[in-house]
């Protein structure tokens, strides 16, 4: 509790003393890739579980979890989905009470991963394939690295606005007529939208200023950054602020009347990290697990059924989709992000009402 | 407490005294250790002092006052919709020839199975302002445009509206069974005396039943205010807070539970003093109604208005129950909720998917399992505590009542957060075990149950316990041979209440759930956090349909139909 309830106060300071000192001297040696061995799967197996706290769209963590049971028959996968930041609140809980429940954590908000490895909490552990990945994606001391990512898009419902009418560009989205019509996640609880809403605010000509007129629009504030799609698919409301492209993507899939915009001044970029926990009760099934997760089977997965992009160099991007590299995006750093996601919180809850 | 026990009695050693003495004992750890952690983080800082400053920050800070005022604003108008609602409507089923007044009986109850927060999420699929059925219907049959909207739900009248439909059936119940219990020899008296149809009413029928309808009143008043479910799915959307949303939102990172302790305990501060109030009122009057004799009372013939009081009755249930059920039965058909649903559209995959979901199977069972050993407990406990404040055979009885009443005005967040301060140190680790929310439940459930049995208790002459004390019986046996089959109906129906209680609770559910304690409101919750509309209602709707078993189950013990454990005797 007494960590929980300090995080903000000077015990980080204290805690990433500690803690980086150590760091810092081992960082040539993060460890090698690891591959999946025989012993390994039979040290798994054993343990017969594994729990995957995530972020993820629940429907596509399932199917994950459902893909890596099919493989590795006998190992099952208890998934525990919420929202990035209440996944954090719960761990954290639950570590100052010596619960240690969780495995694999999965989080769209980096910096969370960061705070982590801070604490010490977790295992430095490099699954094979993240070998491959771009050194920007991965932690240079092996604790945890990109599993997957996605853009916070702008999105509108097709039966509600023609094309032409759409919103091209943030700046669009503060104009009179979008009152009270455009709907809303939120970064207190979705990990997306806090990187999303960090890099806004970072956005040269947007900035906290172009949000606290945003927050004049009279929005309809939802949670999940997984929601804003679905909302535009019932036709609640016609525009969306911010909101997963996966998400949007998948819906479109299903024939549901929604159109993506990739607004003029730059798309925020977020990048989910996962990591084995270091305490976790299935060491060994985490570890398999977080294999498979990285592999190319595993991202696979994540980008024909989730839609996700992924930095996995082994992976087909599906037909008909916007490449990465047609897209302006924003970009954040974990580690500063992490030191501004109070401000954020404190400034939204102001701006928004909520 | 002592009792000195003269020796000639020592033979008859009372063995009642140490186990409600120990029963009195756990009422205190239960009730005090939560409140205890909470007093003390309400009056430190973050570095453990003693400071007032959180009260200051509550008492000055627009955006604490601001939901402050708001809720009161709230709780009033669903205290005076829920009593505008029950009152006809108890009066209409328990006294009067309504045709299908039974059937409107069993509906009432079932909306008091339906939990608020799933009301609330089928009153979205209803009522969203653009992709509401109801607006879509209101735009379809009067060409309206697009964004021309009937109902707005996310509003606060929306709010009070659908908190009224949660929360009228625990005034409609209390005042029903107050109705039935009136003896008919005072009407008749009445009749005799030369008072008409409405002056027994006016001056038999309502005097009768006030206190029953203001401690309705009170309780709907307190379940608005103290509620987190109904507001968490209507009020964010909307950008307001009320002040269980404003507590919830203290312990997100960065968690400040002085504040929110110090939130809460105005709210504590304002129950106490209604409950204060209420007691006062009730004091003043005896209310003896069941003895050793009494008479039936005939239904009122209402004549030509029958079926214009039946249209009414319909009309609520409709708002309450028929709609909403209709909105989740057709949001489970369908991938997405507003579409109408047409052979092409019509799928199963809701129900598919959450069949094959893992988590949708354990929760379940935590949930029944959990719910079943809170209502045996809670109903036991409250029986007990209620027996004792009612016949005063106890020193210390006026302290358990007011101990069992008290957690009526602990927001269940906050009694989540105080049960987490106090059960995840050592001695009693609980915190990730199924038995802290056992406890949660129980005392969460504590002051409603108390508050039923002790109504049930104040209407039963001690003359039949005094018999039975005579006759050399202690207290323990006169309570399980004499009280309680007395009022068997009222511990079945406050057992069912504290089953119903436990499934419908979110709040404090929600700071106290792990991975391995999942319940399904919690996973209600997350998906309506996520927009999954469809799996919601498949799991609402399964939740409702096993809910529905239990308690008809209940109610078919032998022995204890409803109403036939405490008909008067006919003399």
């Amino acid at each position: 509790m007494l960590r929980f309830l300090k995080r903000f106060g000077i015990l980080p300071v204290f805690v990433a003393a500690l803690f980086l000192a150590p760091l810092s001297a081992s960082r040539a040696a993060a460890p090698a890739p690891s591959p999946v061995t025989p012993a390994l799967v039979a040290a798994a197996t054993k343990e017969g579980s594994v729990t995957f706290y995530t972020s993820i769209d629940l429907q596509v963590a399932e199917a994950l979890a459902k893909a890596f049971q099919d493989k590795y028959s006998g190992i099952t996968v208890q998934v525990e989905r919420s929202g990035a930041e209440r996944i954090y609140q719960r761990i954290t809980q639950e570590y100052d009470s010596k619960i240690h429940n969780v495995d694999v954590v999965d989080s769209s908000d980096a910096a969370n991963l960061v705070d982590y490895k801070k604490n010490g909490w977790l295992a430095a552990y490099v699954p094979a394939d993240v070998g491959k990945w771009p050194a920007r994606q991965r932690d240079p001391d092996g604790f945890f690295a990109s599993d997957r990512a996605t853009l916070s898009v702008i999105g509108y419902n097709t039966k509600l606005i023609q094309p032409g009418d759409a919103p091209k560009s943030y700046a669009d989205l503060l104009d009179p007529k979008w009152k009270d019509k455009i709907v809303k996640a939120h970064p207190s609880y979705s990990g997306n939208i806090m990187t999303a809403t960090y890099e806004l605010s970072k956005a040269p000509g947007l900035g906290w200023p172009y949000l606290q007129k945003l927050g004049q629009q009279q929005i309809m504030q939802v949670q999940s950054s997984t929601e804003p799609p679905k909302k535009l698919a019932l036709g609640e409301r016609p525009v969306m602020f911010d909101g997963n492209e996966y998400n949007a993507l998948m819906l479109i899939d299903t024939q549901a009347p929604i159109a993506i915009v990739y607004p003029t001044e730059g798309t925020p970029l977020v990048s989910g990290a996962a990591g084995v926990m270091k305490d976790g009760p299935h060491p060994n099934a985490a570890r398999l697990f977080i294999n498979y997760l990285f592999s190319v089977e595993g991202q696979q997965l994540l980008v024909t059924t989730g839609e996700l992009r992924s930095f996995n160099p082994g992976i087909t991007e599906p037909a008909g989709r916007v490449p990465l590299s047609k897209i302006k995006v924003f970009t954040a750093d974990p580690a500063d992000q992490e030191k501004a996601v109070d401000d954020i919180k404190q400034k939204y809850s102001e701006y928004f009402g909520t | 407490m002592s009792v000195t026990a003269p020796s000639a009695r020592a033979r008859h050693f009372d063995l009642s005294v140490p186990v409600l003495g120990a029963l009195g004992l756990l009422l205190c750890a239960l009730v005090l250790l939560p409140l205890g952690w909470l007093a003390y983080y309400a009056f430190t800082d973050k570095a453990g002092d003693f400071t007032a400053g959180n009260f200051v920050t509550i008492f000055s800070n627009p955006a604490f006052l601001e939901p402050f005022l708001r809720t009161s604003a709230i709780s009033v108008a669903v205290a005076l919709a829920s009593v505008a609602v029950a009152a006809p409507l108890a009066w209409l089923v328990a006294r009067t020839d309504m045709p299908f007044r039974r059937w409107i009986r069993v509906l009432v109850t079932a909306s008091f199975v339906t939990p608020p927060f799933l009301g609330a999420i089928a009153w979205e699929i209803l009522a969203a302002p653009n992709a509401g059925l109801l607006n879509q219907l209101y735009q379809h049959l009067f060409g309206r445009g697009t964004y021309d909207n009937l109902f707005n739900i996310y509003t606060e009248t929306g709010l009070v509206f659908v908190m009224a439909c949660y929360a009228f059936p625990y005034v409609f119940v209390l005042l029903a069974n107050a109705i039935e219990r009136i003896p008919g020899d005072l009407e008749d008296a009445s009749s005799i005396l030369g008072g008409g149809r409405w002056v027994t009413l006016r001056r038999v029928v309502l005097p009768m039943t006030l206190p029953s309808l203001l401690a309705g009143a009170l309780i709907a008043f307190l379940q608005a205010m103290t509620q987190f479910g109904a507001p968490a799915v209507l009020a964010l959307p909307a950008g307001f807070h009320v002040i269980t949303t404003k507590i919830w939102s203290l312990f997100q990172s960065p968690p400040q539970p002085q504040l929110a302790a110090a939130a809460a305990l105005p709210l504590l501060l304002v129950t106490v003093l209604l409950l204060q109030a209420q007691r006062w009122l009730l004091g003043r009057r005896g209310y003896t109604v069941i003895g050793g004799k009494s008479g039936m009372a005939r239904p009122i013939a209402l004549g030509s208005w029958r079926w214009a009081a039946f249209a009414f009755a319909l009309a609520v249930m409709a708002l309450t129950m028929l709609l909403p059920y209709a909105a989740l039965i057709k949001a489970s058909f369908l991938r997405t909720a507003s579409d109408p649903l047409t052979f092409e559209k019509f799928t199963l995959y809701n129900y598919q998917w959450i069949y094959s979901f893992p988590e949708s199977r354990r929760a379940f069972f935590n949930t029944f399992s959990i719910g079943l050993m809170s209502a045996t407990c809670g109903a036991a406990l409250a029986l007990v505590v209620a027996s004792l404040a009612a016949r005063r055979g106890f020193a210390g009885a006026r302290v358990l009542a007011a101990l069992a009443t008290s957690p009526v005005a602990i927001p269940g967040i906050v009694l989540g957060v105080g049960l987490f301060l106090s059960y995840t140190r050592p001695p009693l680790v609980l915190y990730g075990t199924p038995w802290i929310l056992l406890l949660a439940f129980v005392t969460i459930e504590l002051p409603a149950a108390y508050q039923q049995l002790e109504a049930a208790l104040l209407s039963l002459h001690p003359e039949l316990e005094e018999a039975s004390r005579i006759f050399g019986a202690n207290r323990l046996k006169v309570l399980v041979q004499i009280t309680a089959p007395l009022i068997a109906t009222s511990v079945v129906a406050t057992w069912c209440f504290i089953f119903i209680g436990a499934i419908r609770e979110l709040s404090a559910t929600i700071m106290l759930t792990t991975a391995n304690t999942k319940l399904v409101s919690i996973l209600i919750y997350d998906l309506n956090e996520s927009g999954d509309l469809g799996l919601i209602s498949v799991l609402g709707l399964v939740l409702l349909v096993v809910t529905f078993a239990v308690v008809g189950l209940a109610n078919r013990v032998p022995g204890l139909r409803q109403g036939g454990g405490v008909r008067p005797v006919r003399y």
